[in-house]
């Protein structure tokens, strides 16, 4: 357990940017050493936690839903929460109500919660180091 | 003197930005900052000792790292990319913020 905590602003939505892949492997890697872990999720980025994401399969190539295995980033965010309680921190994820509300994207997996951008501004005067991913 | 930890996930011939991204680090280290630029995702081409055009060749003063993640999915050994640059874990980033350096993700 370590009393460092990391925030974190993602901005891009799912399935769209080698970005998400790669914030997640940063967040990954902080939640391995036991820092705590905020995450702001602003504009599409509240589409990552949306609970209604569905594999799916694909008829192009034949594949089952399940062989095709199609990776969904609420998943990654459940589990990254898990990992996070079992390394003794914790993953805290907000999304920005405004851009939820736009979106229609109400229903977030357990243990994502709404906020706004004051929330951030928060994070980022208490945590050990600020990172924002803004969309390119 | 302030560290920053600069973050490049685009490479040069992909947009202009990034020459001018480029040249914040070096303006940041001879402004007597220590300055890392990490290079993820297809910036880590421009690593390639191959590449004929690279400004990264003129950052003398900047740590330069190459996530070793990106390299292996563009097929890049690292006996490919040019000297002085380092491969790097992702885990390099998540040490720069847990040592309160200045992160930007250019």
């Amino acid at each position: 357990m370590s009393n460092k905590t990391l925030s974190f602003l993602m901005m891009d939505g799912p399935f769209e940017q080698a970005r998400t892949t790669t914030s997640f492997r940063i967040i990954a890697a902080a939640i391995a050493r036991g820092y705590n872990v905020n995450v702001f999720a602003y504009e599409g980025a509240v589409s990552l936690s949306f609970a209604k994401q569905t594999p799916h399969a694909n008829s192009i190539h034949g594949h089952s839903s399940e062989e095709e295995n199609h990776p969904l980033t609420k998943d990654w965010i459940a589990a990254l929460m898990k990992e996070a309680e079992a390394k003794g921190g914790k993953l805290d994820w907000i999304n920005c109500g405004l851009c939820v509300d736009e979106r229609g994207v109400t229903e977030a997996i357990a243990g994502c919660r709404r906020g706004a951008p004051k929330d951030f501004w928060q994070w980022a005067t208490e945590s050990d180091a600020t990172l924002v991913i803004g969309t390119k | 003197m302030k560290k920053y930890f600069l973050i490049e996930s685009r490479n040069p011939w992909d947009s202009q930005q990034v020459d001018r991204n480029y040249q914040i680090a070096a303006d940041l280290a001879k402004a007597g900052n220590e300055v890392t630029l990490f290079m993820v995702e297809n910036a880590v081409l421009a690593t390639r000792s191959s590449a004929k055009t690279n400004g990264l060749t003129n950052l003398k003063q900047v740590k330069l790292l190459a996530d070793d993640f990106s390299l292996k999915e563009r097929g890049i050994m690292p006996s490919e990319i040019f000297a002085g640059i380092e491969v790097a874990s992702i885990n390099a980033v998540v040490d720069a913020m847990a040592n309160k350096q200045k992160m930007i993700w250019l």
